[in-house]
């Protein structure tokens, strides 16, 4: 019996009935995994752990800190980051973002054609009249991010994209200055909150799911939030 | 006839600190100029803003004198307690919203005698109840360390406490009855060793703070280090004797240093706030200073053994055991035994055995990582479950494992489950 044998000899008793754990990053990362999943994929079904996988290191990493320094308000996160260091988030934030995993659609509730085809233009062309950049604009055309620090929209779904621009207006979540995200959620109306977060979440995956590479032409922000926080893109 | 004493006890104090308001006792005069009373120079002294470095993340200064996201002892936590919010002021040396203008004298005042610079009473969550005990050289260390900082601008919030507890000079009465100043004094016949340690638990580290049970009126109960819950946390801070009944029986030196040095020890991790005071206080600590506490905690007294408690609640046993096989055995053991230095034991772990079984059930609602230390920077970490089991499910769970092994702590309801669901983390 394999079990007797080890028992025999194995130097105590106590080692042979020992779990065998694995020195992984995987294995130390549990905590993450349980609801982001192992590759970093996210919740599908219910939409409230979002996607990690192939998202800039350096974005996860500086989200981790938001949530350890009370930008970003959410009790499970705040409790499972406090105690890290900035290496192992460093270390954690690079696993997620050298995942890749399979993009899984979530579920988007039903909404009129007028109501997607507003969401489409918010994602694609944004709205001069009220100033709203398009997300494209700074999340990359294909929307899957772009380094160093700008996280992809591509997989996110419906809930959680409607929930964290509601974050931004209820100071939930938060950048440090520049935060252009509050200044773009604060511009848009509930209607067109709906709008965006059900065009996102119901685009097909992109083929490539990496951030795109930096632009060494352009800010890592845009001009027009570093620039002057009220201005028009 | 319990609820009936309390009640008669806060009107007998609130009279007494009605009259205390009416009828002020003359206050003693501070001395003018008492920055002369210790020299510019002394305070500079490099050797001494180094030994009070070390000795202000001994007391954890920062860790309530910090705000998230904050600059290091500029203020602006918000501490709850029952009676209210106070926040912890600004102690940089910025002269106008912090301790720019005070002298030392005021300093040693405030720590030893927990009072504020214009002679105002201190509110005791500044734990000048333990802080009286530390010296007056470590206070003039501390001080000359906390001036050398850079000034930070930035005031502080009022208390926003509820009456009576908001009139200062209520606290009068409750030092009455809970505050006696007075510097620790050494037990000649006890080793130095074993003084020191004594001095750091029951002085600088104010370990009775938490381990100490606090009554309805947030005093502390004279047995000291006995365990207690911390009020608002929703923690329990357990029994500290190393000795038979007590909550570190069996942990020996080696044990108690594991843990403070590195948030993990063979008998268990540091979690909850327990794994704040690790990561930025007691890792930090000399091994001289670490094996004078453990030394120390092995002399408390043996514990009366706890009376077999009669409990009424009941669970499915097999449920408990079929969710532990499925959720907790591949890390802790089917044997409770866990892994050591990676996943705790619960067999026999005083977390898991305390009294109220708030540490095992929070801690299985939201799983998270040891502290990250010098000696283990990438610890490994445990999921939460408030996400995936139901009150009842963690209930059940938490009841088995205080059921299992050598463990005989009472079962936990599925209501209390729902009530530390909803405990604010900070």
């Amino acid at each position: 019996m394999p079990c007797a044998a080890a028992w025999a000899a194995g130097p105590t008793p106590a080692a042979a009935a020992q779990p065998v754990v694995p020195d992984t990053i995987q294995q130390r990362i549990k905590a993450c995994t349980t609801c982001h999943g192992v590759h970093g994929e996210g919740s599908p079904g219910s939409g409230v752990f979002p996607r990690l996988a192939g998202k800039p290191a350096a974005y996860l990493a500086q989200q981790l800190g938001y949530f350890q320094d009370g930008l970003r308000k959410y009790a499970p996160m705040e409790y499972t980051v406090r105690q890290l260091s900035p290496a192992y988030m460093e270390e954690i934030a690079a696993y997620f973002s050298a995942q890749e995993a399979p993009y899984h659609p979530s579920p988007v509730p039903s909404v009129s054609a007028a109501v997607m085809e507003r969401g489409k233009q918010l994602v694609e062309r944004g709205d001069s009249t009220r100033g709203i950049p398009s997300c494209v604009s700074c999340h990359g055309e294909r929307l899957t991010g772009v380094e160093p620090a700008i996280p992809g929209l591509a997989g996110l779904s419906y809930d959680y994209v409607s929930a964290q621009i509601g974050s931004w207006r209820t100071h939930t979540r938060a950048a440090k200055s520049p935060d252009c995200m509050a200044i773009v959620a604060n511009r848009l109306r509930d209607s067109d909150i709906t709008a965006v977060a059900a065009w996102l979440g119901s685009l097909p995956p992109p083929t490539d799911m990496h951030a795109q590479p930096a632009d060494p032409e352009r800010q890592a922000l845009p001009g027009w939030c570093v620039a002057n926080a009220g201005a028009m893109p | 006839m319990k609820r009936w004493l309390v009640g008669l006890l806060v009107v007998v104090l609130v009279l007494a600190a009605l009259a205390w308001i009416f009828f002020p006792s003359p206050r003693e005069p501070l001395p003018q100029s008492t920055s002369t009373l210790v020299s510019t120079a002394t305070l500079r002294d490099p050797a001494l803003i180094a030994r009070g470095e070390y000795l202000a993340a001994i007391g954890d200064c920062a860790a309530c004198h910090t705000r998230k996201g904050g600059v290091r002892y500029a203020g602006g936590r918000s501490l709850a307690t029952p009676f209210g919010n106070v926040p912890a002021p600004n102690i940089t040396p910025d002269p106008d919203t912090g301790l720019g203008r005070w002298s030392f004298e005021d300093f040693w005042r405030a720590l030893h005698l927990g009072e504020g610079r214009h002679g105002e009473l201190l509110y005791p969550v500044f734990s000048y109840t333990s802080f009286t005990k530390v010296t007056h050289d470590d206070a003039l260390a501390i001080f000359a360390y906390l001036q050398s900082l850079p000034p930070v601008r930035q005031a502080s919030d009022e208390p926003s406490l509820r009456f009576p507890y908001s009139l200062r000079r209520s606290l009068a009465a409750w030092r009455a009855l809970y505050f006696k100043p007075g510097v620790y004094q050494p037990d000649p016949a006890q080793s130095a060793q074993w003084n020191r340690g004594a001095y750091l638990v029951q002085g600088l580290g104010h370990c009775n703070e938490c381990h100490t049970t606090r009554d309805a009126l947030g005093g502390l109960s004279p047995d000291t280090l006995t365990g207690g819950q911390i009020p608002e946390q929703n923690w329990y801070a357990p029994d500290l004797s190393a000795n038979p009944g007590g909550g570190l029986e069996g942990w020996g030196t080696r044990d108690i240093v594991d843990l403070l040095k590195t948030g993990q020890s063979a008998k268990g991790a540091a979690f909850g706030p327990m794994a704040d005071v690790v990561r930025k206080s007691t890792q930090h600590m000399t091994d001289a200073d670490l094996d004078a506490i453990a030394t120390y905690l092995q002399s408390l007294p043996a514990r009366p053994a706890a009376v077999a408690a009669v409990s009424h609640v009941s669970f499915d046993r097999a449920k408990g055991a079929k969710l532990y096989a499925d959720r907790c055995a591949d890390c802790h053991g089917a044997d409770g035994r866990g892994v050591a230095g990676i996943y705790p034991p619960l067999d026999g772990n005083t977390s898991v055995n305390e009294p109220t079984g708030i540490n095992a059930i929070r801690t299985v609602l939201l799983g998270g990582f040891a502290p990250v230390t010098a000696g283990n920077p990438r610890p490994y970490s445990m999921p939460p479950y408030a996400q995936e089991l139901n009150d009842e499910e963690v209930a059940t769970v938490v009841s088995y494992i205080r059921q299992s092994w050598s463990n005989k702590a009472p079962a936990v309801r599925p209501s209390e489950v729902g009530t530390y669901r909803h405990t604010p983390i900070d």
